[in-house]
């Protein structure tokens, strides 16, 4: 048989480790949408005393490759420290993997960013984020770097979607090259939306489409 | 193992049936010359013959002349020439003006989108939640400079079967052209030409254990179609290059052997299919008509479960199927025939399309439903869109 996918990461994807909720999180984020096709809720139990990460849990609705990686990333996380979790990279999941192929790349490195997010999600409720960044443009660009274009199956950012940024006074304009009325617009409004209004300097988010 | 593999994506391509192959190979090893004239030497008058022999079947399929039955390379090039023919023939002519539906198959949507670039206009009309046009939405967008109207028989994907007969009669009072993507019909959903005013159809054996790379398109008389591929004067002059007579003959060899009874035993076939997954599996959706469908087609979201994931794991259990998944696709792109239903992305990630040929036995259809249910069950355990009380 000719499978689209390598050995580890079929092995990963018919036995998936670490699936499932941890009802009493210490720290959870899910990243994706599925308007995007992708999705992945990550859960994490820090040890207060070791800022190690105890348990992990994830939840996939997605492809092979998304469904792979949030098994080996889990598998990599578990038992290391929060610093050292953070670290972790898409590259070194898909390596341990074995490979996965370029164009599935957006689908597996949500699982990477769940857990990055799910890691900030603890410390921010443990006050352990200290300093506060004031939000600047290129902030908002980083994190429409998280919103996909599902035309074109990479992010917004990458795919020259957004025409332009702008920040005063706590509110943020942007403007995207995509006509009101097109199929993908509604989508694509909330997922940026989702992504810059929980930044804590935002008031508001107005998204203009003009294409 | 591919041996073993039980296929229902035979609407993207099947297995060829031995008995076509058996009326194909004389054309490669004993009548393999060039169809000559008339007045040309021996083995160019008998190639001829099979060609014209298989055209004239194939006309007849659909209620046509021989002579209005113009062999290509596959539906994509049948419908550009449909498409782009009236366009260069009208254009300057009669105006600038095409209507289509939104959920048109890739040769007419992206024909049609090529022309608009062009400087035509373009009407793309709405379907309904079954996947159907409305013929009052066709009347009412026809304008003094249309030049023609292509709505496909039925659908790839969801198996939808338009009203093509009120629509070509709303065409031919406007004195507008029609074209209908016949593909997924041809052969197995009746198509009579001297009974409905179908000015241009495409055709194809892909689907039906035919070859691929062939097919055909039907030219009423008196169509205006400019000839818009150049070089010699093969196929009446409309389609140059030399022709695939092997294929031609595979062609009209499949048709033949589509039988009445067999397209009704698909669709009992079918009807079991789709009646198992909708019954025994919750949360699920038909895509397209329940009764005015094609015999060979199901497609039913899994809601909650992404598409790829589907079939890879069908896969590893030996069954091929198809989905609308953005993430199966080479573009990347969620079906646009699920988004024009008015499915949202969720509902085209999670479907499912299941095209049964005459090579699927009735224990395949039971063998996909039991694998699917485990499939879509294990899957739905580690979504995180299953709501909690909604898991197993």
């Amino acid at each position: 048989m000719a499978f689209p996918y390598g050995e580890k990461v079929l092995e990963h994807f018919r036995n998936p480790r670490n699936v499932g909720r941890i009802e009493d999180a210490d720290g959870k984020a899910t990243e994706g949408s599925a308007a995007c096709g992708d999705m992945v809720a990550v859960y994490i139990k820090v040890n207060q005393d070791t800022q190690m990460l105890d348990d992990i849990k994830f939840e996939s609705y997605g492809c092979a490759s998304n469904i792979a990686t949030g098994s080996i990333i889990t598998e990599m996380a578990k038992g290391k420290t929060l610093a050292a979790a953070k670290q972790i990279t898409w590259q070194e999941a898909s390596d341990e993997l074995g490979g996965l192929p370029a164009l599935k790349a957006h689908c597996s490195v949500l699982a990477v960013e769940g857990l990055r997010a799910a890691i900030r999600n603890y410390e921010e409720k443990h006050g352990l984020v200290t300093d506060r960044e004031p939000t600047t443009v290129e902030i908002i660009t980083k994190r429409l770097r998280h919103v996909m274009n599902p035309l074109r199956g990479l992010d917004v950012v990458r795919t020259d979607l957004i025409k332009k940024i702008e920040f005063n006074d706590g509110v943020v304009r942007i403007v995207a090259d995509l006509p009101p009325d097109h199929q993908f617009a509604s989508v694509i409004r909330a997922d940026i939306a989702e992504k810059i209004e929980p930044l804590w300097d935002v008031k508001e988010v107005t998204i203009d489409f003009e294409g | 193992m591919f041996g073993t593999t039980i296929y229902f994506d035979n609407s993207a391509a099947s297995r060829l049936d031995e008995r076509v192959l058996e009326a194909m190979t004389p054309y490669f090893f004993e009548r393999y010359a060039v169809a000559t004239s008339e007045f040309g030497y021996s083995m160019g008058i008998e190639a001829r013959e099979g060609l014209e022999q298989a055209r004239s079947s194939l006309a007849g399929r659909i209620g046509g002349f021989a002579e209005d039955f113009v062999f290509t390379s596959g539906s994509t090039e049948s419908s550009n020439m449909a498409l782009k023919g009236v366009a260069l023939a009208l254009g300057d002519k009669k105006g600038k003006h095409l209507i289509t539906s939104r959920i048109e198959d890739f040769p007419v949507l992206n024909t049609a989108a090529a022309l608009g670039r062009q400087g035509f206009a373009i009407t793309f009309l709405d379907v309904d939640a079954d996947g159907l046009v409305d013929p009052a939405d066709v009347q009412k967008a026809i304008r003094g400079d249309t030049i023609l109207v292509s709505i496909q028989h039925a659908n790839q994907e969801i198996g939808t079967v338009q009203d093509i007969e009120t629509i070509a009669g709303i065409c031919r009072e406007k004195e507008v052209l029609f074209h209908t993507d016949a593909t997924h019909t041809f052969a197995r959903v009746p198509l009579d030409v001297g009974e409905v005013p179908v000015d241009l159809a495409t055709v194809a054996c892909h689907t039906i254990h035919g070859p691929r790379g062939i097919g055909g398109l039907y030219v009423r008389p008196g169509t205006p179609l400019a000839k818009w591929m150049d070089g010699g004067y093969q196929e009446f002059n409309r389609r140059a290059g030399v022709e695939d007579i092997p294929s031609a003959v595979g062609f009209a060899a499949a048709a033949e052997l589509v039988t009445v009874e067999e397209n009704e035993a698909l669709r009992g076939t079918r009807n079991r299919l789709l009646d198992r997954v909708l019954q025994e599996i919750p949360y699920t959706t038909l895509n397209g008509h329940r009764t005015r469908r094609t015999p060979q087609n199901a497609n039913v979201t899994f809601h909650y479960v992404e598409g790829e994931s589907i079939t890879l794991q069908l896969d590893m259990r030996g069954f091929a199927v198809s989905t609308g998944s953005a993430c199966f696709s080479k573009s990347l792109e969620a079906s646009h025939v699920i988004m024009g239903i008015g499915g949202d992305h969720e509902r085209a990630h999670g479907s499912v399309r299941f095209s049964l040929g005459r090579f699927n036995r009735e224990e395949d259809v039971d063998g996909v439903v039991n694998a699917i249910g485990e499939v879509v069950r294990e899957l739905r355990a580690i979504s995180p869109l299953t709501p909690a009380e909604k898991e197993n």
